[in-house]
């Protein structure tokens, strides 16, 4: 999928459900259709399938699905603020890498922008963290380039640690096609700063929220 | 075995003899701590994975056989590459390491469902180690496709350990993927989102470098 048409989806509802569908196939979307009507409604109608203990797992899942895409938009907004920060500030000298740093909060705020808007399709209200960086910034060049390359590792590690817990298939899909994209950027910003591109070696450690939260704490205003 | 039930029928084309039908764990637990770094899982996942065991093999199948490919690339390239820059001999060792690791512990995945490993196809990679720039090229081309073959199949994945496992690798794959790029002068990235692609459009992909 060409990249101009993703910032299209981000600001259209129904290319956005149609890009869901077409990224995790027919059953899925029905999957989807099912929580939407379960969710939409608080009376003690018949269900779709007639079992209250399956609607009600479909309903815990669904829940849980928007607690990782709330977290997740969490995380790239905590992206976009920050190359948006090193971007004004003008710390990174090396013209080379300012461009790398645009081309990266552009994908960052693509994140967002989609994230934004699958919140809205399941009914929450998208979060919008107050962050800081104020002290990455006063601590220069090198301080900035290597906590870039460290909040690129943690939110490749961010998602994968979330890919086992995501019950629709459309939203493993986006998941994963943003997963990888971060992992690019954690490995060009890892060789810049003179760390390994694999730093877990042959296969990436997932990390959970409880690990990661912690980690992010200190730019959240 | 009927070929309609397979869910990935082009592995066919690649190697018939590899795959099997069994259904149920021949061994004892799946010791995915040894593939995704978790503890061992619990007896209701060994059994769910038991009874899914026909599908995840296939697509893990269809995953060794990229990896089979990509590492016996890297490993070529290394004796028959002439003029690397040290970066990229580097690059390609470290690459060439991982890759070899992902086609053991795939090995080691398809065994532990109960399945049989496809066997490494013969390959032929052309004129791709004429010179450093049409290896690194084709590199990135592979390692491009592979990050979009992972992401397509995944979804698909029942056992949520074997998801693990695909997610934890094409991570890796993605930072390879970024690194070569970075040897090209291109950026780490094409955009936003990978793209994903079906199984049919990979092995049409790769078919040309697959001797048949």
């Amino acid at each position: 999928m060409k990249n101009g048409s993703m910032e299209e989806l981000a600001s259209d509802p129904s290319s956005r459900k149609r890009f869901l569908k077409m990224m995790g196939g027919a059953g899925a979307a029905s999957a989807f259709a099912v929580f939407l009507a379960a969710c939409g409604d608080d009376d003690d109608e018949a269900s779709p399938s007639g079992n209250a203990m399956a609607d009600q797992k479909d309903r815990a899942a669904a829940g849980r699905d928007l607690q990782i895409v709330q977290y997740a938009l969490t995380l790239e907004h905590l992206e976009t603020d920050f190359y948006n920060a090193v971007i004004d500030s003008g710390v990174v000298k090396n013209m080379k890498l300012a461009d790398t740093a645009k081309l990266i909060r552009d994908a960052e705020q693509a994140h967002v922008d989609t994230l934004t808007g699958v919140v809205k399709d399941l009914g929450g209200t998208p979060t919008r963290p107050k962050t800081t960086f104020d002290s990455v910034l006063e601590g220069g060049e090198m301080m900035v380039l290597e906590t870039a390359a460290a909040v690129e590792n943690l939110g490749a590690a961010a998602y994968l640690g979330q890919a086992g817990r995501i019950q629709s298939k459309e939203l493993l899909a986006a998941a994963l096609s943003i997963h990888s994209v971060e992992a690019r950027h954690a490995a060009a910003l890892n060789q810049v700063v003179g760390k390994s591109i694999v730093p877990d070696g042959a296969f990436a450690k997932p990390a959970s929220m409880d690990e990661v939260l912690p980690q992010v704490k200190p730019f959240l205003a | 075995m009927s070929r309609e039930k397979l869910a990935v029928p082009e592995l066919a084309a690649i190697d018939v003899k590899g795959l099997t039908r069994q259904s149920f764990i021949a061994r004892g637990a799946l010791t995915a701590g040894a593939v995704y770094g978790l503890g061992t899982v619990g007896p209701f996942v060994r059994q769910a994975i038991a009874q899914e065991g026909g599908g995840d093999v296939e697509i893990v199948n269809f995953a060794l056989t990229l990896e089979y490919l990509e590492a016996a690339f890297y490993q070529q390239a290394l004796s028959r590459v002439s003029g690397l820059s040290a970066d990229a001999r580097e690059l390609a060792t470290t690459i060439r390491e991982n890759e070899d690791v992902h086609v053991k512990a795939l090995r080691a995945t398809v065994e532990q469902l109960g399945g049989k490993p496809v066997k490494a196809p013969p390959v032929d990679f052309g004129s791709a180690f004429s010179s450093p720039q049409s290896f690194l090229k084709l590199a990135q081309t592979f390692e491009d496709t592979g990050v979009s073959a992972y992401n397509g199949a995944a979804p698909a994945i029942k056992s949520k350990e074997v998801l693990g496992a695909a997610g934890s690798i094409v991570q890796v794959e993605a930072r390879h993927a970024a690194a070569i790029r970075a040897l090209n002068g291109e950026q780490p990235a094409e955009g936003a989102f990978d793209p994903a692609l079906g199984t049919q459009e990979v092995l049409e992909a790769v078919q040309p470098f697959i001797k048949a």
